[in-house]
């Protein structure tokens, strides 16, 4: 099966432009209107006149150094390029023609003439533009012979995992170069040397590994030749077809090509057509990809009483019985609210759709909630207290029509590469950028990216940062007026200017709290309000704190004060983590909403799921995750069936959730990996990975792609598949056929994708909820003439210091991110070469904290809370602060978790992972929960071996 | 008190004029002569290099050319005297007929004083033009250069007020300045007129950018100096720190509250920086690579600005223009061609150095009069003009006047008026490999005629020369010569065939030879 749009494989050479006026010319005696500045190339392009061309690719600003795509113009002299030159009114072209061939011919046979003749056993072979250039000039013959001056001797280099680099393939277009500067904007790659001895250079002649290189895979998308190619390719030869699906990562949601061998995935390839990625990809999407069928997987279901004891493979039948019986006693004997379900922010918007369905018309509760309680929940009330909806207001491509860009508590470059790519070309373009970060991170400082602004705030200190920029909007004068007066609530809008024009939010008042120099807040306010376009992008490090929602809140204001939200380049815009974390909440994942967001109190709404369902539902919100815990910890709550989420390893205060996990007489897993929290359960579901199924993922834009089912599923399942089978064993029949028809249903039952069904979405490509009958295409941009509540509401946000603070015994604040070639709790990437990049989790620590305590880069450290205690290996960085410390939470042993508190959000619960007091101390051994982690998972691992006969 | 003029420029101090300006000092002092030793830029006469010179009532006295090894008391005494009669004395300076015989518009202070002295060049019509300049709108003054003639010295020839216009019209980006660029990054062989101005005349350069910044509303200049001219680089720093502090430059210019700042920038050693995106690129800190035009440098030019990319000389020559008017610029020269030129005589001449002139008369006039024939003293066979990418003229072609568009229609360009001579030992064969070996060691590598093409062509010529399937191989040659200008991206491999072809056209004997 191919699936293609929008001819998005043709390559039209030179970037689109966009002006008000067109121009119209005569290219081969064809007429084409074309906007002004689009290339003469181009313009061939749009009518089907294919120029010839090495060096110009229409992801990359026109180059001109290939001169195959000369072309002749009446009235100017000689044989210009097509790519550079600029279609003017008028203009007469002639692409083909005796000369003009001629000339192609003979810079072709000038390529070749240093070019190794090895096409038929060359893994571009099939595959090749020199190949097919070469065939288009029509090259019969290479009169300079093959003995001459050449290439052919350069040395491979191999140190990237994932693509090698083989210089005597080059052909020095500097395709490679370009990508790298214009598309990643990591700056790796450059030409080096000159003139015949052009050769392309990683770093200060560095190998691809040791280099900057992010191995981002762009250079390899743009390669013509086999210089740049994937391994994967080398070893298995060019795929054979090709099926565009939406990756499994981050909640950028780029759409790939899965190309093909069979049922082998060959390569993942980044799909121009897709809108969210543009054709860009980042390490993960577009080279690990090997966890999918890593030996770890496990394939057969599998059965135990306690988690004392080995496991057994079972039946599918068998294990569906199993866990309904288990789950339906537990019913029996401690009430029918003593269970629960976690929906996973990894599977598809269908499969989280089922999950919380079963949950609360199979288990009869609405003990749903989801992992973006512990990341985005925040997200979720302050923007729909706010602004009326629960997501963010804009496409990623919004970014490029940015002239202020802020970026609060987030690292895009690292956890949203593909968005932060694009964040640094509009920042290189000249847009400020404002960063609010207690660390360095590299959009502060790195190649050609300056911030002009770093607020490096202490750690938990967000809310008196806003307020003092707010605080400066209004008593500097450089509110809105106009957007307040027609799309702001007046009677709000009165008490926060009031509330806010307290001299106690002035930057003055709060430079002491927040770090930050009452300048510096000064100046940052004043850039982002004097700009015609100011947006906003933020992380988990504004959601995972005390204060939250508050901060969400705070994030609204400033923006309806600044007039920036309902047009292209401003908004509120959350990065959000996983693939389908937008969606896992849009499907009703949390307990107190229904899909769609409509309240499980609201009579209307719950009587037409009632009727759909064929069920009575209850009007009660059920648990939230840490009320689970407390609720098993309390013997009141016996049941888990957990899709896709790793709770045991995620969630704050390890201790805490591991004696919750235990407590539980049933504990259902379903996953594609027996992961930390599978070693507590009692019923193992297999899961299936994104390739081997059929549904949707909404990512961060709100905007819906398809997940296209390229391989089996390995355990012969797919995961809706499985929660349909497990609910029927339960007693509360599903009988779907395919995952469109739970989209149909989702559909029916939720106003915001009403018009969203399969074929559409085949047509279109994707669509931006809200899609129903006011926004038949979709909404790219949300609140442009109204906001869903009428008008915005500015919300109080009074600055409340977390209770979490350093003191003598926890001296340091211990602050948790991400890096950029691990993902999340390392499920998926750490089965994959990323982890070169990334082998272990480290301590990251300012120089004078590291000088006070003796600590040099390599050495272990104990991280001490009032939680707990764990080792990590020290790394020394000016990216930190004094006083702040990092780490990430990619690889279970080391025990992020196991510091961090249970403090929260006060609306939502959402764990306060960024702010946790520690003491780091020099130490020689792992802590005593080390110990026993890896005795546990030793154990566990021999009990998974054992039901499948493999030596552990 | 006697006063002397040693030159301090960088050909003069080649040959000995800092040894010859100490052994003379050291000897007046040891007589007890009172000498004022002068160190003046170069006249241009480098065949009299170093020339000394004595201040008399007449005028000066020179003698030369003076080497470290003939400076002794009775040298000196005859220096002093202004001895007409010693050997080595050439007379007044002035009445030299080589000297005598040029035009000097741009060069009319050159090796007169000490190049840095203010009073000097205010005293001789320095800073006239400015200040006319200062009374005129931008449009004005880029009219008086249109009305000029003016063409882009650096071997072009680009009407400098239509790119000044072009300039002129563009708004910069907000916020943004437009530039002033110089390119003094003079790598051409056989060629060193920028370097003399820039050395004897600094001052003249800088009213010349400053004029041009008014003319278009720039506030920032550079002057992309090649890093091999040491001498101008410490001179037009000391010159432009000068101007400064005495109002020229800085943010208000002649008290008229114009800004303009100027600096020297140094390139790297790289060829392909003369050609004007590379050296845009170099001068951003980046590559010197060059890049394809369109956006014109004048739209998109230095950072993506409106820039004027002018060579030494084209801004050199604006001050005369501005203080003697258009007319008396334009009514010198020839055709299209207004006003002078400087060329520059090299290789096997008797009298090297340069020749300001207006344009008209033939190359032969400047070979035989200006220059007196071979250095070797044998026949002249081929004079290679316009630098190393310029057309190797035969003698049928000498009678050709000097004018852009006469040397055009020989396929041949003027240039940047370099001029160097061969006699009748060369081997034109050789001369065309090495203008393929040039290519290969400045190409910048961005287009693959150029760098793949240029490699090829030493390999054919090569093979021509053993002898190899001649035929084939010329045709081939040719075939590549016509690739290289038909698909080059800039001058430096589009130009390339020129003097490889015009080797084959006017000297077919010397590709027919049997190798030995």
């Amino acid at each position: 099966m191919t699936v293609q749009f929008f001819e998005a494989d043709k390559d039209f050479g030179t970037p689109k432009r966009q002006s008000d006026k067109t121009v119209s010319l005569w290219i081969d005696d064809f007429q084409v209107s074309v906007p002004e500045g689009t290339s003469v190339m181009r313009a061939a392009a749009e009518i089907g006149i294919q120029i010839p061309k090495l060096c110009a690719s229409d992801n990359l600003e026109s180059f001109g150094s290939c001169r195959l795509c000369a072309v002749e113009i009446e009235g100017r002299r000689g044989k210009p390029a097509s790519c550079t030159t600029t279609a003017e009114e008028g203009m007469r072209v002639t692409t083909q023609n005796d000369a003009l061939a001629k000339l192609r011919r003979n810079i072709m046979e000038l390529y070749i003439s240093d070019h190794p003749l090895d096409c038929l056993t060359c893994p571009a072979n099939g595959n090749c533009e020199l190949q097919d250039m070469a065939g288009a000039v029509g090259l019969r013959d290479v009169r300079y012979g093959f003995d001459g001056e050449n290439h052919l001797e350069g040395e491979k280099d191999e140190s990237n995992p994932y693509f090698t680099f083989d210089p005597t393939k080059c052909i020095a277009c500097s395709r490679c170069v370009r990508a790298c500067g214009e598309v990643q904007g990591t700056f790796a790659l450059t030409m080096g040397h000159r003139g015949f001895e052009s050769k392309i250079t990683a770093g200060a002649d560095d190998s691809f590994m040791d280099s900057d290189c992010v191995s981002c895979g762009a250079c390899v998308q743009a390669c013509p030749t086999s210089t740049l190619m994937e391994k994967s390719v080398i070893d298995h030869g060019q795929p054979e077809h090709a099926v565009v699906t939406t990756c499994a990562y981050c909640g950028v949601g780029c759409s790939f090509k899965a190309e093909m061998k069979g049922d082998q995935l060959i390569r993942m390839v980044p799909y121009k057509g897709g809108e969210a990625n543009m054709g860009h990809s980042c390490v993960k999407g577009r080279f690990a990809f090997g966890y999918a069928t890593h030996k770890d997987r496990v394939t057969k279901p599998m059965i135990r009483d306690s988690i004392d004891q080995p496991w057994q493979e079972v039946s599918w039948d068998e294990a569906f019985n199993y866990a309904a019986n288990k789950m339906r006693s537990i019913q029996e004997k401690y009430g029918r609210e003593s269970i629960g379900g976690i929906t996973s922010s990894r599977c598809t918007n269908e499969e989280t759709y089922l999950v919380q369905k079963l949950i609360r018309a199979g288990f009869g509760n609405n003990n749903t909630d989801t992992c973006a309680r512990v990341c985005h929940s925040p997200t979720g009330f302050g923007l729909k207290v706010t602004l009326g909806e629960s997501a963010g207001t804009q496409t990623f491509e919004s970014v490029l029509h940015s002239d202020a860009i802020l970026v609060i508590g987030a690292n895009p470059t690292d956890a949203h590469p593909v968005f932060g790519s694009m964040l640094k070309r509009r920042v290189r373009e000249g847009a400020s950028l404002i960063v609010a970060d207690p660390r360095s991170t590299s959009l502060v400082s790195s190649a050609h990216i300056k911030a002009t602004q770093h607020l490096q705030l202490l750690p938990g200190t967000n809310v008196a940062v806003i307020n003092a920029l707010a605080n400066v909007v209004i008593t500097e004068g450089l509110e809105d007026r106009e957007f307040i007066a027609s799309r702001v609530d007046d009677g709000s809008y009165e008490q926060w200017r009031k509330h806010i024009s307290d001299p106690k939010h002035s930057p003055e008042s709060v430079a002491e709290i927040t770090g930050v120099s009452a300048d510096t807040l000064r100046e940052a306010a004043r850039t982002f309000a004097s700009a015609p376009n100011g947006s906003i992008y933020y992380g988990l490090g504004v959601t995972e704190h005390s204060q939250g929602s508050t901060m969400v809140m705070g994030i609204a204001n400033l923006a309806l004060a600044t007039g920036n939200i309902g047009r292209l380049g401003v908004g509120v815009n959350p990065l959000r983590g996983q693939n389908n974390v937008q969606g896992s909440c849009d499907m009703g994942s949390f307990p107190h909403e229904l899909p769609g967001y409509q309240h499980v109190s609201d009579d209307t709404v719950r009587t037409k799921f009632e009727a759909v369902w064929n069920v009575s539902l209850d009007n009660e919100p059920g648990l939230r995750i840490p009320n689970m815990f407390n609720a098993a910890l309390d013997g009141v709550f016996k049941g888990m069936y957990v899709q896709g989420e790793d709770i045991a390893q995620s969630d704050p205060n390890t201790a805490h959730v591991e004696a919750a996990l235990k407590s539980l007489e049933c504990l259902v897993v379903q996953d594609i990996f027996l992961n930390e929290t599978a070693k507590f359960a009692h019923v193992f579901l297999p899961g299936s990975s994104f390739l081997e199924k059929d549904g949707t993922f909404t990512n961060a834009e709100r905007r819906i792609n398809r997940v296209r089912k390229v391989m089996k599923p390995l355990a012969g399942m797919a995961d809706w598949e499985v929660t349909q089978a497990f609910s029927n064993a339960l007693g509360y029949p599903m009988n779907y056929q395919h995952p469109s028809e739970i989209m149909d249903e989702i559909a029916q039952l939720t106003p915001s994708f009403a018009g969203v069904n399969y074929q559409r979405l085949d047509e279109q490509g994707s669509i931006q909820w809200p899609c129903n009958d006011q926004a038949p295409d979709g909404t790219p941009i949300m609140h442009t003439d109204s906001f869903p509540i009428g008008k915005a509401q500015f919300a109080i946000t009074e600055y409340v210091p977390t209770e979490e603070r350093s003191n003598r015994r926890f001296p340091l604040l211990l602050t948790t991110g991400r890096i950029l070639s691990q993902y999340n709790v390392g499920a998926q990437t750490r089965r994959t070469e990323n982890q070169q990049w990334h082998p272990e989790d480290q301590l990251e620590l300012h120089p004078l904290d590291a000088e006070d305590r003796g600590i040099q880069t390599g050495d272990s450290v104990s991280i001490a809370s009032r939680m707990g205690t764990t080792v990590l290996k020290a790394l020394v960085t000016e990216r930190m602060q004094p006083g702040v410390v990092y780490t990430t939470f990619h690889h279970p042993g080391s025990g992020a978790n196991v510091v961090t508190t249970e403090n929260s959000d006060w609306a939502t619960n959402c764990p306060e992972y960024k702010v946790t007091a520690v003491q780091v101390n020099k130490v020689t051994g792992e802590s005593d929960w080390q110990a026993q982690f890896k005795q546990f998972d030793k154990r566990q691992r021999d009990f998974l071996a054992s039901a499948t006969g493999e030596k552990a | 008190m006697a006063k002397l003029f040693i030159p301090q420029d960088m050909t003069a101090k080649a040959l000995g004029s800092d040894a010859v300006a100490d052994l003379i000092s050291a000897l007046a002092k040891a007589s007890a002569q009172k000498v004022e030793i002068i160190r003046n830029g170069s006249r241009g006469m480098f065949w009299l290099e170093p020339l000394v010179e004595v201040e008399t009532p007449e005028g000066r006295i020179g003698f030369g050319p003076v080497t470290p090894q003939q400076v002794d008391q009775t040298l000196l005494d005859a220096i002093m005297s202004a001895d007409r009669s010693h050997p080595l004395s050439v007379g007044l300076t002035e009445e030299i007929p080589n000297l005598k015989q040029q035009q000097r518009f741009s060069f009319s202070r050159a090796g007169l004083d000490d190049p840095l002295s203010l009073n000097f060049y205010k005293s001789t019509g320095g800073f006239v033009g400015l200040i006319n300049a200062l009374d005129l709108s931008g449009q004005q003054i880029v009219d008086e250069i249109k009305e000029s003639g003016l063409r882009g010295r650096g071997g072009a020839a680009f009407p400098t007020g239509i790119k000044w216009q072009t300039v002129h019209d563009v708004d910069a980006d907000f916020g943004q300045t437009k530039y002033i660029v110089c390119n003094a990054d003079e790598g051409d062989s056989g060629t060193f007129a920028d370097r003399l101005a820039m050395e004897a005349d600094p001052y003249q350069l800088i009213e010349g950018m400053i004029i041009a910044a008014l003319a278009v509303g720039a506030e920032q200049g550079y002057i992309y100096l090649r890093s091999e001219y040491p001498e101008a680089h410490r001179i037009l720093n000391a010159a432009i720190q000068t101007a400064e502090s005495e109002g020229y430059l800085g943010s208000n210019i002649c008290g008229s509250g114009k800004c303009f700042n100027l600096e020297v920038r140094l390139g790297a050693k790289a060829y392909i920086c003369g050609e004007e995106t590379a050296l845009l690129e170099s001068l951003e800190g980046k590559r010197g690579m060059v890049r394809a035009k369109p956006p014109l440098p004048a739209i998109k030019g230095l950072f993506g600005q409106p820039t004027i990319v002018n060579n030494v000389l084209t801004l050199a020559a604006v001050p005369f223009i501005l203080r003697e008017g258009a007319k008396a610029y334009s009514d010198v020269g020839f055709g299209r061609s207004r006003g002078t030129l400087a060329f520059q005589l090299a290789g096997n001449i008797k009298r090297g150095g340069l020749v300001e002139l207006g344009f008209g008369p033939s190359l032969k006039t400047l070979l035989d009069e200006f220059g007196g024939g071979t250095f070797s003293g044998r026949a002249m066979r081929a004079v290679q003009v316009g630098g190393p990418l310029g057309a190797y003229l035969p003698e049928s072609q000498w009678d050709t006047p000097l004018d852009y568009e006469s040397f055009a229609a020989k396929q041949a360009v003027l240039g940047h008026g370099g001029v160097v001579v061969f006699d009748d030992q060369v081997d034109m064969l050789q001369q065309a490999r090495f203008s393929m070996e040039f290519c290969v060691a400045e190409s910048c590598g961005k287009c693959t005629p150029c760098r793949i093409g240029s490699t090829r062509g030493v390999e054919v010529i090569d093979r021509i020369q053993q002898n190899q399937s001649r035929e084939e191989n010329m045709e081939l040659l040719e075939d590549l010569c016509e690739t290289m200008v038909d698909g080059s991206l800039c001058a430096m491999g589009g130009m390339t065939p020129f003097p490889v072809m015009s080797a084959v056209r006017h000297f077919p004997e010397d590709f027919a030879k049997e190798v030995h």
